[in-house]
């Protein structure tokens, strides 16, 4: 049974389409790699499973059930969490302070003006939980925009699995990491779907890190999608290489 | 501990204030006025501060909260209780009314509605003459003796009513404190932070931004309503753009991401307009000046700054 399905996706922007008669499926437990190049269409692909944007035509379907019209924060609670391309967090606020949000959220309590000591207790704990799984517990009462960039994107993480996603989505994981940066990154994600069994969903531009960690690889290019398969098949793929390397004359 | 400690010494002076005040060259109505508008200031900082909405019109609801304490005295019961309570519920419900006006906004478009809608009020007040006395304001009620069962305590004096505002203060101040260390106040707070984000965290922003704008309201109404009680007075001045602006200025002067800070700004702003204003007409451009100093210089405000180099220690 597939977590995710598109089922002939398209979405036009005045004349632009940037997805065409898209179709997808991705079964739970995978890590799943998202390429293509520039203008491929990848961010307006995970718009579209996260209901940033409607689909013009065709359906998204999670768990057995047609998405298709329902909106970001309901989709959220189903579990479709997604990070961005550009680091978004709570900048003001120290890594404790970002995952105690989530957790809040993911609890049911963010609306609440009291919170018993058993229950502060318990959300406490659970955050301290998170910071431990991304190993920033050296950094818990550092306001955020002090950190490192590679820091925030970790804190990122960590608030997108606070929402104890069944599907985790990554815009661009690693953009603008140095190595040491990129390397704890690439283990962090591994780590989650390993240890955490997460269907992890992510786009990626380093295609060491693609072919390194991903189980398949769904290639977009102009909104269409070329290609899907292994590691192995998407490296010996013909139009793949033509997408990226240009036609050959 | 030492956080405690410093609340009940605070509080304590604030006990104290009517001996000490004299002392200083102030007197008691002015210390009722300091925390009349340091609590309206705190209220609109739930909005401004902590939710990060430019509530530009929070005046509407200190004068609706002003009217309705007047009116209640003036043409439907003489309970001060009752006064205050009316008040604090007609300014709290439309704020609470307008909320889903304003709530899908942000930025200078939240602000705009804020202050277009605060004018709606004001014009209201200035044209309705046979109900809210007009240009001239309305006069002509007095705050009434409280009654615990057989006891009878006076207003009348200054001093007595200081205290009743001091209770009034302490509970909304507690109340807001409260709040803003619950789940919700740190929902607020992400909402000011990154609405976006906050949004993809499956979060409904529009219901929190309501919420704390309608507590504020309610807030700063009481406060309207203390006020009106404290000058057995009130005009559309209350209700004008001008002390929505004041309000503003007041909390950014203290600093909006204190809980305090907002008292701060409001203390040096009616303590200038207090002292200057008997030297000077021009005493709106010391505060002006001393305003862009602030925002220079410590764009923090006041205690944001003590604030940080507390933490950098």
């Amino acid at each position: 049974m597939s977590l995710l399905r598109l089922d002939n996706v398209s979405r036009n922007f005045g004349s632009l389409k940037a997805v065409q008669q898209l179709s997808f499926e991705m079964p739970q437990g995978e890590l799943r790699a998202v390429i293509g190049p520039n203008g491929a269409g990848k961010t307006t692909f995970f718009n579209l499973i996260t209901g940033f944007v409607r689909c013009t035509a065709g359906e998204v379907w999670f768990d057995d059930e047609n998405i298709s019209a329902v909106p970001i924060a309901n989709r959220v609670r189903r579990g479709i969490v997604r990070t961005f391309q550009i680091t978004d967090v709570f900048p003001d606020l120290s890594v404790f302070e970002n995952i105690r949000t989530g957790v809040e959220i993911a609890a049911g309590v963010a609306s609440r003006p009291w919170v018993s000591r058993a229950t502060r207790a318990a959300l406490d704990r659970r955050v301290d939980e998170l910071i431990d799984i991304v190993g920033l517990d050296a950094k818990a009462d550092r306001v955020v925009s002090e950190l490192a960039h590679g820091d925030q994107r970790v804190v990122e993480v960590a608030l997108a699995l606070s929402m104890n996603p069944r599907l985790l989505m990554l815009d661009e994981p690693t953009a603008g990491m140095g190595d040491t940066e990129t390397d704890r990154m690439v283990d962090l994600v591994r780590r989650l779907h390993t240890e955490q069994g997460l269907s992890i969903l992510f786009i990626e531009h380093d295609m060491n890190i693609v072919f390194n960690i991903a189980q398949r690889i769904t290639v977009l290019d102009q909104g269409q999608k070329i290609a899907e398969g292994t590691p192995t098949e998407i490296a010996a793929n013909e139009r793949v290489r033509t997408a990226y390397l240009g036609e050959p004359e | 501990m030492r956080r405690v400690a410093l609340l009940i010494a605070f509080w304590v002076v604030l006990l104290a204030a009517p001996w000490w005040l004299p002392l200083v060259g102030g007197y008691t109505a002015l210390g009722s006025k300091i925390l009349i508008y340091g609590l309206a200031a705190m209220g609109l900082n739930l909005v401004l501060g902590y939710t990060g909405g430019l509530s530009f019109g929070q005046a509407a609801y200190f004068g609706l909260g002003a009217y309705g304490a007047g009116m209640t005295l003036k043409y439907l019961v003489p309970s001060t209780p009752l006064a205050i309570l009316v008040g604090t519920l007609v300014g709290g419900a439309a704020a609470t009314l307008v909320g889903p006006l304003l709530m899908r906004r942000r930025g200078i478009y939240f602000a705009m509605i804020t202050i277009a809608i605060g004018q709606l009020f004001y014009f209201v007040a200035v044209r309705w003459n046979v109900a809210t006395g007009g240009e001239d304001g309305l006069a002509g009620f007095e705050r009434q003796p409280l009654h615990f069962g057989t006891h009878t305590v006076s207003l009348h004096e200054t001093t007595a009513y200081y205290y009743l505002v001091l209770a009034c203060f302490t509970a909304a101040v507690a109340l807001m404190w409260w709040l803003l260390k619950s789940p919700l106040g740190h929902t607020w707070v992400a909402i000011r932070e990154s609405q976006r984000r906050a949004q993809f965290l499956g979060l409904k922003t529009d219901r929190y931004v309501w919420a704390s704008f309608a507590i504020a309201g309610f807030v700063t109404a009481l406060a309207g309503a203390l006020n009106a009680l404290l000058f057995n007075f009130t005009s559309p001045e209350d209700l004008h753009w001008i002390l929505s602006g004041n309000f503003v200025i007041m909390v950014v002067l203290g600093g909006m991401r204190n809980f305090w800070g907002p008292l701060l700004g409001a203390t040096l702003f009616i303590v200038a307009q207090d002292y200057l204003s008997s030297v000077t007409d021009n005493w709106m451009t010391c505060i002006g000046l001393l305003f862009i100093m602030i925002v220079l210089l410590f764009p923090k405000g006041l205690l944001g700054m003590v604030a940080r180099r507390a933490r950098a220690a």
